[in-house]
């Protein structure tokens, strides 16, 4: 039996690194895998209630999380691709027009 | 037992880490694979094999492989040169991000937190049904509306990405 | 019973017919009501003046209602009267009545005709007010409002610039003495809790120390008021240029009435000043010196309502050194008779002016006593008076205070000089105006003296009447020295005012040895106006080059004028322009008030820069607020 808290700091500590791939990295696309990271974080910490509760509503919610992680990943990387056709790179401070 | 649970939450971190450190992307893609087949061997020890297969299938399996494709495609030698450089906002950041994960193991280690009614399927319940077969009779039961919402999702992304991805022909 | 306050609602009434009705209904019905209403006020007064010396007392109060009633400050609006309020009614509505039917033919041709009796008869109102009320506030009432009317009267001619300036000048110097006795109200309403007249001379001896620093304060600013109002030093520089305004005008305000509501208020309030010999000993040394300096610049002007103007700055400064050292009926009784010359010279010199088509300066008029004989002789009346000729009225009011001014215990030698000297100066420049207008060479344009004829009887016979008054109007007041009647001004004020604390000095045998000494004065003060004015001016001529400087600061008034706008105008105005406009508003309080939009606009400008487009720095600004709202909900 493994102790619910151990699962959930891991959990906790997998999310912050996902938090300082997405605040730190200059690549894009290592930005988007940073916020899969912490996805991942999310499900881990749901299978582990899931286990402790005796309730498979965690594992359904696991479910759709990917599927959303997927649906998400595939829009994103093509806005990516159309944003690299102008602008010929993957640096995300290039990125910068949402300003006023 | 649970000396196989250590290892794999050892080597999950370490693989996170590596996608934060490595500066060529592709490197970075590599580790995060990594760290899904040790969240998977994770799932497995706590009982939810549906769920590690699902992981691997898909997410390693699919997700990451698009990646990885989207990255030889455009990447070439755009090496992240500023991938760990220190400065004020990046300080900023390490220590916004510190602060958080605090407040979160604060919240999780708590020792006034209260579970609610176990629910209806412990593990003998489960070995009993069969886990694939308990999903999917709560995913087409309890849980057909998400189901079929989130299909509609899946639709709408897959036309989506063909649209915004299309080469215009000029 | 007594209905007092009639008196000031009949002025009242024809202020409000003639101010809205007069220009619908035309001049006839102005010409009715404004005299008439001013008759009615007389005979009521009349009617009062006997009740009241009949009454207990000597005095007859009216309480129409209560103003206000707030906590302990109650003020009623009631009349009173009693000796002085009842003679001022007499002179106020009597000489008054006279110059309304003298303003019927001097105001004839004048467009603005109902507009010139409105506010005369607004005037009469405010003045009857003023010496009816029986308390501060209600004093101040009519105070402020002949202060407004005087305004209103001087503007008469208001397209004309000077007049206008006049008009303003008349009304801002009036507001400064206002400030006293607004200043001297609230203290005597601190220290006695009520604004009664009565009530404050019956228990100032017993609240106030005699010569101490609160009585000597209030009293100083009471004097101030006066200052202003009865044109005195230093406040007096506003009554020559208030000759703007229609002769009339002057008769009635200027000489007789409103100049004397300073002497009002100090008479009154007699007990209040005894107790502060310093203020009294103030007030007779700017009464005599006014007097003089007054007398000085008479001696030189050409303009004959000029001459006119600052006699009666120096005879109102007689009469303020008749109240400074305590001779309170001598100076009110020096008021009466003052109004009845002073209105007579000013009509009479309203009369040369209305035939000489508005000219004013005497130096182009000469030989009028034939064309103008009924003006003549009743203006030589009115000089025999204020000259101090024996028997005539001012010889009587005059000499009285001369001789007070001699033996009263705050008197002394010093006051009597000055007063005798300004007699002889007083003497000799009003027989200089009787002589340069009526006597010598016609010196008068030739256009004009085609034209030049008597004044209309409506005119002249106001003109007669006030000349008896001066002859025979002394006959109350015969000092006992001489003795064939006895002396009516001191019976009927008897106990009335407050008695000043010393012994008087001076014999019997002193008094008559100074009174012959003035009366010998005057009438060589008169051979020698007779000896340069009467026949040709050359000898006058010569006199003016020996004399050059004193000519000078004769003529020009002693440049007080330009004194005070250099002392007190200028610095005033650079002071305004630079420190209050150009550095306080400006800078600090248009500063302060742009402040809170400088701020926002600082503080945009520096949160603008968040938004860089950057989107990692938004995801930084995401976890910086998650953590907060993570930290409000753990805590």
């Amino acid at each position: 039996m493994i102790p619910i808290s151990h699962v959930l700091v891991l959990s906790a500590l997998l999310f912050s690194i996902g938090v300082l791939g997405v605040m730190l990295r200059r690549n894009v696309i290592v930005v988007f895998m940073s916020i899969e990271l912490m996805l991942n974080a999310v499900n881990l910490s749901f299978v582990g209630f899931a286990r402790t509760m005796d309730d498979m509503t965690g594992v359904i919610f696991i479910f759709f999380i990917i599927v959303v992680a997927a649906a998400e990943a595939v829009v994103g990387l093509s806005i990516i691709l159309s944003i690299y056709r102008t602008r010929k790179t993957l640096n995300i401070d290039e990125f910068n027009l949402l300003k006023w | 037992m649970i000396v196989f649970f250590y290892v794999f939450a050892l080597a999950s971190l370490l693989l996170a880490l590596g996608v934060l450190v490595f500066k060529n992307p592709i490197h970075s893609a590599l580790s995060l694979v990594g760290t899904f087949f040790c969240l998977a061997a994770i799932y497995v020890m706590l009982n939810a094999e549906f769920v590690a297969v699902i992981q691997v299938l898909v997410y390693a399996g699919a997700i990451m492989v698009l990646f990885l494709f989207v990255l030889m495609l455009l990447s070439s030698n755009d090496n992240d040169q500023y991938a760990l450089k220190l400065n004020v906002p990046r300080g900023l950041a390490v220590a916004t991000t510190g602060v958080l994960l605090v407040q979160i193991l604060t919240a999780f280690m708590d020792p006034t937190i209260r579970f609610g009614e176990p629910g209806a399927y412990p593990v003998e319940r489960i070995q009993e049904i069969g886990s694939i077969a308990l999903i999917g009779q709560l995913l087409f039961t309890e849980f057909v509306l998400p189901f079929e919402v989130i299909s509609i999702l899946l639709l709408v992304a897959v036309i989506g990405a063909v649209i915004i991805a299309k080469r215009r022909v000029s | 019973m007594s209905q007092i306050w009639l008196v000031p609602a009949f002025p009242l009434l024809g202020f409000l017919l003639n101010g809205f009705f007069g220009k619908f209904f035309g001049k006839r019905f102005v010409t009715i009501i404004a005299p008439a209403a001013v008759g009615f006020a007389f005979l009521q007064s009349l009617i009062l003046f006997f009740e009241m010396r009949a009454a207990d007392g000597h005095r007859l109060v009216e309480t129409l209602y209560t103003w206000m009633a707030t906590g302990a400050f109650q003020v009623d609006v009631a009349f009173q009267v009693d000796q002085l309020s009842g003679l001022y009614l007499l002179i106020i509505t009597g000489v008054g009545f006279l110059i309304h039917v003298y303003s019927i033919g001097y105001m004839g041709e004048e467009a603005g005709y109902y507009r010139y009796f409105a506010y005369l008869n607004l005037f009469i109102f405010f003045m009857l007010v003023l010496v009816l009320g029986d308390s501060f506030l209600l004093m101040f009432v009519g105070w402020e409002g002949v202060g407004l009317c005087s305004y209103l009267l001087i503007g008469y001619y208001f397209e004309k610039h000077s007049a206008a300036e006049a008009s303003k000048k008349a009304f801002l110097f009036n507001r400064v003495g206002d400030f006293g006795v607004l200043s001297a109200v609230m203290l005597i309403f601190i220290t006695f809790g009520t604004l009664n007249f009565n009530m404050v001379n019956a228990e100032a001896a017993s609240r106030l120390e005699a010569g101490g620093i609160l009585v000597t304060v209030i009293t100083l600013f009471l004097f101030l008021g006066a200052t202003g109002k009865s044109a005195q030093i230093p406040l007096y520089v506003w009554l020559p240029d208030a000759m703007e305004g229609p002769t009339p005008v002057s008769a009635l305000i200027h000489a007789a009435t409103m100049v004397t509501a300073g002497l009002y208020m100090i008479a009154r309030l007699s007990h209040l000043f005894v107790l502060a010999p310093f203020t009294m000993n103030m007030i007779a040394v700017i009464g005599a010196a006014t007097a003089l300096l007054a007398a000085t610049i008479a001696l030189t002007q050409t303009d004959i309502k000029r001459v006119l103007a600052y006699s009666t700055v120096s005879q109102l400064g007689y009469m303020f050194l008749a109240l400074g050292v305590g001779a309170f009926s001598a100076g009110i009784f020096h008021v009466m008779t003052h109004a009845f010359f002073k209105a007579l010279l000013f009509l009479g010199s309203g009369s040369v002016i209305y035939a000489m088509h508005h000219e004013q300066d005497m130096m182009r008029m000469g030989a009028l006593r034939r064309k103008l004989p009924v003006t003549y002789f009743t203006m030589l009346m009115g000089t025999l008076a204020i000259a101090g000729i024996p028997f005539f009225s001012g010889f009587f009011s005059k000499d009285e205070i001369l001789w007070k001014a001699f033996s009263s215990p705050l008197g002394g030698g010093g006051f009597w000089l000055v007063g005798f000297v300004t007699a002889g100066l007083t003497s000799f420049y009003m027989f200089r105006l009787i002589y340069l207008t009526f006597h010598g060479e016609s010196r008068v344009d030739a256009h004009i003296a085609e034209h030049l004829h008597e004044s209309p009887a409506v005119m002249t016979v106001p003109l007669v009447i006030l000349a008896v008054l001066s002859v025979f109007g002394g006959f109350f007041g015969v000092p006992h020295i001489l003795n064939f009647l006895p002396n009516g001004i001191e019976l009927y004020f008897e106990g009335f005012f407050a008695q000043v604390p010393g012994t008087s000095h001076g014999s019997a045998a002193a008094e008559v040895g100074l009174m012959i000494a003035s009366v010998l004065l005057a009438i060589i003060a008169w051979s020698l106006a007779r000896r340069y004015y009467a026949t040709s001016l050359e000898a006058v001529a010569i006199l003016r080059e020996r004399f050059q400087l004193a000519y000078r600061l004769s003529l020009h008034k002693w440049y007080v004028d330009e004194i005070y706008n250099a002392v007190i105008v200028v610095p005033a105005k650079l002071f305004s322009t630079f420190i209050l406009w150009k550095l306080i508003d400006q800078n600090i309080i248009d500063r302060l008030v742009m402040l809170p939009g400088n701020v926002a606009r600082g503080i945009g400008s520096g949160l603008r820069l968040t938004q860089n487009g950057m989107m990692q720095s938004y995801t930084l600004i995401f976890s910086l607020g998650a953590m907060l709202i993570l930290g409000f909900v753990l805590l």
